[in-house]
C-alpha cells in the first residue's frame, strides 16, 4: 500500500502512531512491510490457504463474535440436501459440468420447507434455455453484475439459531475449513507457523465489541484465477469477527487509476450499466419486464431495480422514453457472452473486431500477454489511440518487439493508426471516485495545450458529428434511432467548446419531473417521472449544488468528515453501518459507536448517515409475504443482500463456488496439497497458439519452469508507463527494468547484482537488470525451497527509461467471475545474461516449450 | 550557542527561524519530496543510472538533487527486518561552511535563518562545494553555478510550505519554526524510546554541535554514517582563525627565509 | 567494495552508505588548481627573492625572479579563472571582502600583488621608471609571501579531510614548497655567481618542506593515507625524491652551472609534484567515506564516552564494539 497508494498510506501511518498494529502479507518485503509491525512472507497465489487458516483458527477456538454472527450473517441458514462440498468431492462443489466448464448453482441454495408466494418469482433460467445458452449467460460475467448485491436467494428459508444443524452454514463452514491448520498453511503458503499464529492472535484479539480490524487488499488478491474468492475469504472472516459495517472494520479494496472506482460505478466494463445494473443479455432479458424479473431481488433495495433502470433510460433517451415503448429498453445493446478486453483481442485475431478505440490504455505493455495484444491490434482495420505520450500501443507497428523478431513487417500491417493527443486531468473539470466511494471534483488549472482535448470533449463532439451524419443520411430508418434519440444537449464552454462537466454530473445525479435535482435514490420512480444517470450517484447534485466539490477541511468538522466530497450512496461513509449497532439498535460499544436507534425520535441516527430505513425500528419483523424494502427486518443490516445477511456462504452470485477453496494458480510448480483438483475448474482459459500454458505441479515438464514469478508496481512508476517513463523526474528514480531475486536464487542461477537476467515462460522471454536482495526471501515448504522472482511491470520500449515488458510473459487465464488476468502468480525460469535478439528470441522460447512438451491443450484441464 | 543566525547576519527585526524536522521513522520512501522539489524549483533530471543501491537511484544530494531519499536494507536486523528510508536535505547550518567560504557573497543568510545561493552572483568558484561538511551543495555541469536547497525561499516568503514538505504524505518532513520543531522532535524521540525502538536518535539538532545546530535536522533510527551522513561534522571555519595565524607566520617565515638567503654580501 | 563487485544490495553493517562519499569531491580541476597553487607559490616566493637579489646587487637574479613572478602569477590567474564554472563572472570575486573566505582574501591579495609583480617585472625588463620599479619590487616582496601562504588556507578551509586536518602544517609546507620552487628556478635560470640567494632559499625551502611533510604525515594519522597511496602517493614520493636529490645536489654542487641547473629543475619539479600530490590526496580523501567518517566517529565516540564517564550507552542505543563499527575496510 505504501508503494502504490502512498497518499492513502498516511492514514495507516497515523493509525500506527495511535497504536494500531499493522500486518503486511506479501511475497516481497516492500516499503509497506518496512512499516508493518508484522511482516508475513507468503508464496504468491496462496492467500486462500492463509486467510482460510485464520477462519479455521477462529472457528476452532470459538473466537467469532457470536451475537453478531447470529444476528447479521447467514450462519444459521440450512443448506439444501443437494449441496456437496469440496471436502466431499475432492476439490469441486456439487453442480460442476466439466464439459461446459461451469457450475449449476441450484444445489448451493438454502433449504426452504415452506413454499413461498410465487408472484414475481423468477423462472430459473435453466428451465428456459439450453446449457450452451446458459453458459453464454454465465460467461457474460454475471458474477460481477451481482457483486454489489449478491445473487438471488430465498429470503425465507430454513434456519437453525443454535448453529448445530449439520447442514447449517456455520457447520458447513467449519467442516470446509477444518483442514486449514497452521501446518497446512505452512505447507501451502510457506508462512511459518509461529508467524501465522501470531497473526491469528492479533486479528482475533483486535476484533469484537470494542475493537475492529480492517483488511486492505489490492491486486495481490485480485489478479488470480480465484481472485474473487480471495476477497470472499476475507469477507467470511470479517463477518465472523463482526468487523463489517463498523468503524475501523470492513474490507478496503484499494482501487487503481485515480477513478477506477468511478469506472466501475459508471462502468467502462462490458457487462454493466451504471450503478451495477447488469447489461441486458440476449437470453433472459428480452424486454424490460423480463429484465426486471430476472435481475431484481424480491427483498431489499435491489427489489427497486425497475426504478433505477427506468430512470437510467430516461436520462439517456429523455422524452423519447415512455411507458408505451418500454422506456426505449430495446435500444440497449445485448450481450451474447463475454466481451471482455481479452475476448476482444481474440476476436481481433479472428477478424471479427476490426476497429478499436484506446482511450487511456496501453495494452501493448500493460495487458497480459502483450504480444497477443499487439498481434490483435495488427489485425485491425483501424485503431484510435488517445494519450498524452507516444505510448507503445500507438507505435508497435513501426518499432514493436515483433518487428525485431520479424514476426511483423511494417509494410505488411494494414491497420490504420490514429493518434489523438489527450488532455490531462489538470486540464479539465471532472470527478474522481476513490477507493472509499467518494467523489471529489477537480477543476481545470490550465487549458489543454495544442490539439489536446479532454475525453469528454472527444466523446461529446464525436457523438455530435455522428448524429449529424446519421440525421442527414438515415433519418427515417429505425437502426439509428438509439443514437439519434439520445439526449445529447450538454452546454459547451470556452474557445474549445468544452462540454460542461457539471451538466453531466447533474444528469448523472438525476432530476424529477420539473428538472428539480433529486437528493436520494429512494426518490426514484419507475413511471418515467424521474431521470437518473446512475442510481447510486443520485444526490451528488442535490439542491443543484456540486456536492463532490465540497472541501470543508477535516479539522473543522467531526471525524466522519461528511462535508468533504460526497460518497455514494447518499453520502454514506460506512456501508451497512446498521451492523455497528446490536440487534436492539444500541452501539456494540461506546468506543465503536457509529449509528444507533434513537427511541425518542424513533429514528436511526449517529455520526454517519445510517445505512438503513430511517424509521424502521430494530424490532420490526416483516410479514411472510412482504416484498422489497418492506421485507427488510429491523435486524437485516445488509440491506442490499437478498436475505439481508452477510454471507458466510454465498448461495448465489459467484460462478466458481459458494465457498473459497485453495487452488493452485494456472501455472504453479506445486500440486494442490488439499485436493486432487489442481486448478479452479471453471477458470477461463483462452486457447490460442499465442497463449500457451505451462504444465503445473506433478505434470511432466513443470520442472522446466521451477520458479514463482509475480508482477507488481513501484511507487516511482505508473502502470504501463505512459505517465512515468516519459517524464524525466520519474524516469530517473527507477531508470531501468529490473527483477528482484534472493541471494540464494542468485547463487543457484549465477545471477549477478546489477547484471542482466533473462526470464522465460511459454509465452516469451524478457531481460531485466538484477537486484539481488534479502527482501526477497526463499520460502521453505513441503521440504522444498521456493524461489520467487519479482517483476515490476512498468517498462516498455518507448520513453526515457526503456526495457522489456513483464507482460510478454503473462498468460491469459482469467478469474471466471470478473475476467481478471492472473498477473500475480506465474511459473518461470530465470537465467543469467541478456536475452537473444531478433528471431533467436523465438527459438529460445520454442526450445523451452519443447522441453516442457507444451501443446495447445497443456494447462487447459478443468 | 545562539540559534539565531539571522540576527547575527544583521536582520534586526526578522521572522522566526524556519527549518525542517525530518522524521525518518515515518518515511515510506515514496520520493514525492524529490519530485516536488524538482518540479517547483525547475531542477533538471540528474541521470538515468541503475545503481543497485536498493531503491536509491538518486545516489546523493547535489546541484541537481536537493532532496535525496536514502534506502538501507537491514533484513537481518535483530528483532525485526528493517528497510530504512530517509530524506536528506541541506542542513541550513547555523554556522554554514558554504556561506563562510563563498568569495562572492552569492551564498547568503535569509531573514528566516536559512542559507540560499543567489544564482546571478555565483561565479562557480566551487569553494562552497569543498566546504560543506555534508556534501550537500554542488556545481552543475550545465550552467557552472552552485545549487542547493533554498528551503523554498520563494514559497516560505509567501507563507507557503516548502514543496517537499507539502508533498510528503506521511509528514516525515515537517516544516515550521525551528523552536517548535525541536520540541516536537524531542517528544517523538521519547515516544520511540519508550516503544523500545533501538537506535533512534536526533541528528544535527544540538546547538552545541560542530555546526552550531542545523536548521534542518533529523530523527534517525541508526547511526548517521549508515545513512551517509557524517557522524560529527564541524564547520571548517571554526579552525579558520588558527589557519590564518599559521598562514601569517608561514608568510613571515618565507619573507624571513628570503632575507636570510640574501645575507652573505653582494655578488 | 566497488559497486560492480557487490553480490547484492549490501547490508548496512559497515559505517558508510554503499561506500559513497559523505562529502563532495572538490570540483576544482587539475591541472588548473594544483597548477595555480604551484605558480602562485613560485610567484609569491620569487618576489621577495627578487627584492633580496636587487638590494644585494644581483640584477640578473632580480630580473629572472621578477619575470618569473609576473609570468607565474599571470598564468596562475588564467588557471584560476579558467576553473570557474562561470569564468565571465570572475570579477564577482571582488564584489565583497570576506575574511572568512580564503578565496576572497586571496582575490584581494592577488589584486594587490599581481599588479605590483607585473610592474616590477615590466620596469626591470624595460629599464623604465626605476624608482617606481623599486616601489613595485618592495610591494611585491611584501605581499608575495602572503600569496604563497594563503592558498594553504584555501585548501585547509574546506571539509576535505586530508586538507582540513592538515591545516596547521599546510601553510608551512606551502611556503617551503614555494621557496623550493623559487629558489630552484633561480638556480636553473641564473649563473651560479648571482644565484647564491636562490640557492640559499632553495636549501632552506627544501629542508623545511621535507620537515613539514613528515610532520604532516605523522600528525594526520589515518587521514595521512591519501598522501601515501595512489596517484597522490606516487606524486608525493616523486616530489620527495626530487627534493632530496635537488637539495643534495644544490648543497654539494650548487656552484657548478650544470649541477645547479639540474638541481634547480629537480626542485621546481618537486614543488609542482608536491602541489599536485596534495591536491589529489585531498580529492581522494573526499571521495572515500572512511576519511570523513573514521575520524569523526572516533571523535564522537570519545565525546560520548567523555560525556558519560565511560558509562553504558543510553537506552535504546545498542553498544557497538569499535571493531564492529569501524570495519571501514568493508566500506572500500
Ligand atoms: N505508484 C503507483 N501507484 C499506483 C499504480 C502504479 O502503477 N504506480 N497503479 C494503480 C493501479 S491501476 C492499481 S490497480 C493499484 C494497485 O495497487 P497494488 O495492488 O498495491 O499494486 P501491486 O504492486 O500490483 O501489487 C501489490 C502487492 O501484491 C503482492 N503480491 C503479489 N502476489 C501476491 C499474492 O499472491 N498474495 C499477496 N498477499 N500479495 C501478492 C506484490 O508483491 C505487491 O507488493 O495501484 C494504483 N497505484
Ligand atoms: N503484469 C501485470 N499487468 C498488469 C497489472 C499488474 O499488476 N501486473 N495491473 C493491471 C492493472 S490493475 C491495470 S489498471 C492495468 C493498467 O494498464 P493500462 O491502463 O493499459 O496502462 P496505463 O499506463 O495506466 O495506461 C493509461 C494511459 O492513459 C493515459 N492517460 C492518462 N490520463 C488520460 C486521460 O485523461 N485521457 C486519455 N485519453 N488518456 C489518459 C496515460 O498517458 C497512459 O498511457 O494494467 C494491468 N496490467
Ligand atoms: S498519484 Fe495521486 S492518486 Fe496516486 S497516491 Fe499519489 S496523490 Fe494519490
Ligand atoms: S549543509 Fe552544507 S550547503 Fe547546507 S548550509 Fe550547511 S554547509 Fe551550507
Ligand atoms: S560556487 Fe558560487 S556560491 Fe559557491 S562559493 Fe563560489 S561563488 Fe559562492
Ligand atoms: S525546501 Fe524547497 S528547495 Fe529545499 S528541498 Fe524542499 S522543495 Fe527543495
Ligand atoms: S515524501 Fe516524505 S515519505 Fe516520501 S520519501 Fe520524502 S520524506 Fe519520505
Ligand atoms: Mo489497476
Amino acid at each position: 500500500m505504501a508503494e502504490a497508494h502512498p497518499v492513502g498510506f498516511q492514514w495507516v501511518m497515523e493509525a500506527k502512531q495511535r497504536g494500531a498494529t499493522v500486518i503486511h502479507v506479501d511475497p516481497r518485503f516492500t516499503r509497506t512491510s518496512a512499516h508493518a509491525d508484522v511482516y508475513v512472507p507468503i508464496r504468491a497465489g496462496a492467500d486462500i490457504a492463509f486467510v482460510g487458516g485464520i477462519i479455521n483458527y477462529v472457528l476452532q477456538h470459538d473466537r467469532y463474535f457470536r451475537d453478531y454472527v447470529l444476528a447479521y450473517t447467514n450462519a444459521s441458514a440450512v443448506l439444501s440436501e443437494d449441496f456437496a462440498d469440496t471436502e466431499d468431492l475432492d476439490g469441486v462443489f456439487s453442480g460442476l459440468d466439466r464439459e461446459l466448464r461451469m457450475y449449476d448453482m441450484e444445489t448451493w441454495r438454502y433449504q426452504r420447507s415452506e413454499v413461498r408466494a410465487a408472484a414475481g418469482d423468477r423462472t430459473p433460467l435453466r428451465d428456459r434455455f439450453t446449457p450452451q445458452q446458459l453458459r453464454q449467460v454465465r460467461r457474460a460475467a454475471r458474477g460481477e453484475a451481482h457483486g454489489s448485491g449478491g445473487g438471488a436467494v430465498d429470503p425465507v428459508h430454513d434456519a437453525d439459531e443454535t448453529l448445530q444443524h449439520p447442514r447449517c452454514v456455520f457447520q458447513v463452514l467449519k467442516r470446509h475449513f477444518a483442514r486449514y491448520t497452521p501446518e497446512l498453511v505452512a505447507e501451502v503458503a510457506g508462512v511459518p507457523e509461529e508467524t501465522f499464529l501470531r497473526v491469528c492472535e492479533l486479528v482475533t484479539a483486535n476484533s469484537g465489541r470494542d475493537r475492529t480490524t480492517t483488511f486492505v487488499y489490492s491486486l495481490g488478491w485480485t489478479q488470480h484465477t480465484v481472485g474473487v474468492q480471495y476477497i470472499r475469504t476475507a469477507a467470511i472472516l470479517q463477518s465472523l469477527l463482526g468487523n463489517m459495517g463498523r468503524p475501523g472494520g470492513g474490507i478496503l479494496a484499494l482501487r487503481g487509476h485515480a477513478s477506477i472506482q468511478g469506472s466501475t460505478d459508471i462502468p467502462t466494463l462490458f457487462d454493466l450499466l451504471p450503478g451495477y445494473l447488469p447489461m441486458p443479455h440476449a437470453y433472459g432479458n428480452e424486454d424490460l419486464d423480463t429484465y426486471v424479473a430476472a435481475e431484481s431481488l424480491s427483498k431489499g433495495f435491489w427489489a427497486d431495480t425497475r426504478n433505477y433502470m427506468v430512470s437510467l433510460l430516461k436520462a439517456w433517451w429523455g422524452d423519447t422514453a415512455t411507458a408505451g415503448n418500454d422506456f426505449c429498453y430495446a435500444y440497449l445493446p445485448r450481450l451474447t457472452g463475454s466481451h471482455s478486453t481479452y475476448e476482444t483481442v481474440l476476436s481481433q485475431l479472428s477478424g471479427v473486431c476490426t476497429g478499436y478505440f484506446l482511450l487511456g490504455q496501453n495494452p501493448a505493455v500493460g495487458s497480459a500477454n502483450a504480444r497477443m495484444q499487439r498481434m490483435g491490434m495488427a489485425s485491425l482495420d483501424w485503431l484510435v489511440v488517445r494519450d498524452f505520450s507516444m505510448i507503445e500501443s500507438a507505435t508497435w507497428w513501426r518499432d514493436g518487439p515483433e518487428i525485431e523478431t520479424e514476426q511483423m513487417r511494417t509494410e505488411d500491417i494494414k491497420t490504420e493508426v490514429f493518434f489523438l493527443p489527450a488532455a490531462a486531468h489538470t486540464e479539465k473539470n471532472g470527478s474522481f471516485t476513490n477507493t472509499q466511494r467518494m467523489l471529489q471534483w477537480h477543476h481545470a488549472a490550465v487549458e489543454p495545450a495544442g490539439d489536446a482535448r479532454s475525453d469528454l470533449w472527444f466523446a461529446y463532439h464525436l457523438g455530435r458529428r455522428i448524429r449529424q451524419k446519421l440525421a442527414a443520411s438515415s433519418a427515417e430508418t429505425d437502426r439509428d434511432r438509439p443514437v439519434l434519440d439520445l439526449t445529447w444537449d450538454y452546454p459547451v464552454r470556452g474557445p474549445l467548446a468544452e462540454p460542461d462537466a457539471e451538466a453531466v454530473l447533474a444528469e448523472v445525479s438525476g432530476w424529477g419531473a420539473d428538472r428539480t435535482p433529486l437528493s436520494s435514490y429512494t426518490e426514484l420512480n419507475d413511471d418515467g417521472s424521474t431521470s437518473c444517470g446512475c442510481w447510486i450517484y443520485c444526490g451528488v447534485y442535490a439542491g443543484g449544488v456540486n456536492q463532490a466539490a465540497r472541501r470543508t477541511p477535516g479539522g473543522t468538522q467531526d471525524w466522519v468528515a461528511a462535508d468533504w466530497g460526497w460518497a455514494w450512496p447518499a453520502n454514506r461513509r460506512v456501508l451497512y453501518n446498521r451492523a455497528s449497532a446490536d440487534p436492539d439498535g444500541r452501539p456494540w460499544s461506546d468506543r465503536k459507536a457509529l449509528v444507533w436507534w434513537d427511541q425518542a425520535t424513533r429514528r436511526w441516527t449517529g455520526h454517519d448517515v445510517p445505512d438503513f430505513i430511517a424509521d424502521r425500528p430494530p424490532d420490526y419483523r416483516p410479514a411472510a409475504d412482504a416484498r422489497g424494502t418492506e421485507a427488510i427486518s429491523g435486524t437485516d443490516a445488509f440491506i442490499m443482500q437478498g436475505d439481508g445477511k452477510a454471507w458466510l456462504f454465498a448461495p448465489a452470485g459467484l460462478v466458481d463456488g459458494p465457498l473459497p477453496v485453495h487452488y493452485e494458480p494456472q501455472e504453479s510448480p506445486f500440486s494442490n496439497v488439499l485436493h486432487g483438483q489442481q486448478h479452479n475448474p471453471v477458470r477461463e482459459v483462452l486457447t490460442h497458439p499465442l497463449n500457451l500454458y505451462q504444465p503445473s505441479g506433478d505434470e511432466p515438464g513443470s520442472e522446466v519452469f521451477p520458479y514463482v514469478a509475480t508482477t507488481y508496481r513501484l511507487t516511482e512508476h505508473h502502470t504501463a508507463g505512459g505517465m512515468s517513463r516519459f517524464l524525466p523526474y520519474l524516469a530517473e528514480l527507477q531508470p531501468a527494468f529490473f527483477c528482484e531475486v534472493s541471494p540464494e536464487l542468485a547463487a543457484e542461477r549465477g545471477l549477478e547484482h546489477a547484471g542482466w537476467a533473462t526470464i522465460v515462460t511459454a509465452r516469451s522471454a524478457i531481460e531485466a537488470r538484477v537486484l539481488v536482495t534479502r527482501r526477497i526471501q526463499p520460502l521453505r515448504m513441503r521440504g522444498r525451497v521456493v524461489h520467487q522472482v519479482g517483476l515490476p511491470w512498468h517498462w516498455g520500449p518507448n520513453g526515457l527509461t526503456t526495457g522489456d515488458a513483464a507482460n510478454e510473459l503473462v498468460h491469459l487465464a482469467l478469474d471466471p467471475n470478473v475476467y481478471i488476468q492472473e498477473d500475480k502468480a506465474l511459473a518461470c525460469d530465470i537465467r543469467p545474461g541478456r536475452r537473444p535478439r531478433g528471431p533467436a528470441l523465438l527459438d529460445l522460447v520454442r526450445e523451452y516449450r519443447q522441453r516442457a512438451a507444451i501443446t495447445l491443450k497443456t494447462g487447459t484441464d478443468t | 550557542m545562539s540559534l539565531d543566525p539571522a540576527a547575527r547576519s544583521g536582520y534586526a527585526d526578522h521572522p522566526p527561524r524556519m527549518g525542517f524536522f525530518t522524521d525518518t521513522s515515518v518515511c515510506i520512501g515514496c520520493k514525492a519530496c524529490e519530485v516536488a522539489c524538482k518540479e517547483w524549483n525547475g531542477v533538471p533530471e540528474d541521470g538515468l543510472e541503475l545503481t543497485g543501491m536498493s531503491y536509491d537511484n538518486t545516489q546523493s544530494l547535489g546541484a541537481s538533487t536537493w532532496r535525496h531519499v536514502a534506502f538501507i536494507e537491514q533484513i537481518d536486523h535483530p528483532g525485526q527486518p528493517r528497510w530504512l528510508m530517509a530524506s536528506d536535505v541541506c542542513k541550513h547550518c547555523t554556522e554554514a561552511g558554504c556561506l563562510d567560504v563563498c568569495p562572492t557573497g552569492a551564498l547568503l543568510r535569509t531573514e528566516f535563518g536559512t542559507v540560499v545561493v543567489q544564482d546571478d552572483v555565483c561565479n562557480g568558484c566551487g569553494n562552497c562545494v569543498a566546504a560543506c561538511p555534508f556534501g550537500v551543495i554542488g556545481r552543475r555541469e550545465t550552467d557552472g553555478g552552485a545549487h542547493k536547497c533554498t528551503l523554498c525561499y520563494d514559497r516560505i516568503g509567501d507563507g507557503l510550505t516548502p514543496a517537499c514538505a507539502k508533498a510528503c504524505p506521511t509528514e516525515s518532513i515537517q516544516f515550521g519554526p525551528l523552536d517548535e520543531l525541536r520540541d516536537r522532535a524531542q517528544a517523538r524521540l521519547e515516544t520511540l524510546h519508550e516503544a523500545g525502538v533501538a537506535g533512534a536518535q536526533l541528528y544535527g539538532e544540538d546547538p552545541g554541535n560542530g555546526i552550531g545546530g542545523a536548521g534542518a535536522f533529523f530523527l534517525l533510527l541508526d547511526e548517521p554514517e549508515v545513512y551517509g551522513l557524517p557522524p560529527d561534522p564541524v564547520v571548517t571555519t571554526r579552525d579558520l582563525p588558527r589557519m590564518w595565524r599559521h598562514v601569517a607566520s608561514a608568510a613571515a617565515a618565507l619573507a624571513a627565509a628570503a632575507l636570510i638567503s640574501g645575507l652573505g654580501g653582494r655578488a | 567494495m566497488k559497486r560492480d563487485e557487490q553480490l547484492m544490495v549490501p547490508a548496512a553493517e559497515f559505517g558508510s552508505y554503499y561506500g559513497r562519499p559523505v562529502i563532495k569531491e572538490p570540483v576544482w580541476g587539475a591541472p588548473a588548481i594544483p597548477g595555480y597553487l604551484f605558480l602562485g607559490g613560485l610567484a609569491g616566493a620569487s618576489s621577495p627573492l627578487a627584492a633580496v637579489a636587487e638590494f644585494s646587487g644581483r640584477p640578473g637574479l632580480a630580473l629572472a625572479a621578477k619575470t618569473t613572478a609576473a609570468g607565474a602569477i599571470g598564468l596562475s590567474v588564467v588557471a584560476l579563472v579558467q576553473d570557474l564554472g562561470r569564468p565571465t563572472r570572475f570579477h564577482h570575486m571582488l564584489r565583497v571582502f570576506k575574511p572568512t573566505s580564503p578565496m576572497s582574501v586571496g582575490s584581494w591579495l592577488l589584486s594587490a600583488y599581481g599588479p605590483a609583480a607585473g610592474a616590477a617585472a615590466a620596469c626591470a625588463i624595460t629599464g623604465l621608471l626605476p624608482a617606481a620599479g623599486r616601489v613595485a619590487t618592495v610591494a611585491a616582496a611584501v605581499t608575495g609571501p602572503a600569496v604563497a601562504a594563503y592558498t594553504a588556507a584555501l585548501l585547509a578551509d574546506t571539509a576535505v579531510p586530508a586538507w582540513h586536518e592538515a591545516h596547521r602544517e599546510l601553510p608551512y609546507l606551502f611556503v617551503s614548497s614555494a621557496a623550493t620552487a623559487a629558489g630552484g628556478l633561480g638556480l636553473l635560470l641564473v649563473r651560479p655567481e648571482q644565484a647564491a640567494p636562490a640557492r640559499n632559499l632553495a636549501l632552506i625551502g627544501a629542508t623545511a618542506e621535507l620537515t613539514a611533510k613528515s610532520l604532516l604525515l605523522q600528525r594526520l594519522g589515518e587521514v595521512a593515507e591519501p598522501y601515501q597511496s595512489g596517484r597522490a602517493g606516487r606524486l608525493m614520493e616523486a616530489a620527495e625524491i626530487l627534493t632530496a636529490a635537488g637539495l643534495t645536489a644544490a648543497a654539494v654542487g650548487g656552484r657548478n652551472r650544470i649541477i645547479a641547473a639540474l638541481a634547480g629543475a629537480a626542485l621546481v619539479a618537486s614543488s609542482a609534484f608536491t602541489r599536485f600530490g596534495i591536491f589529489f590526496a585531498g580529492r581522494m580523501s573526499a571521495g572515500d567515506p572512511r576519511y570523513t567518517v573514521g575520524p569523526q566517529r572516533n571523535r564522537k565516540d570519545r565525546k560520548d564516552r567523555g560525556d558519560r564517564g565511560i558509562s553504558p550507552p543510553p537506552a535504546g542505543k545498542p553498544a557497538r564494539a569499535p571493531a564492529e563499527r569501524g570495519d571501514l575496510a568493508a566500506a572500500r
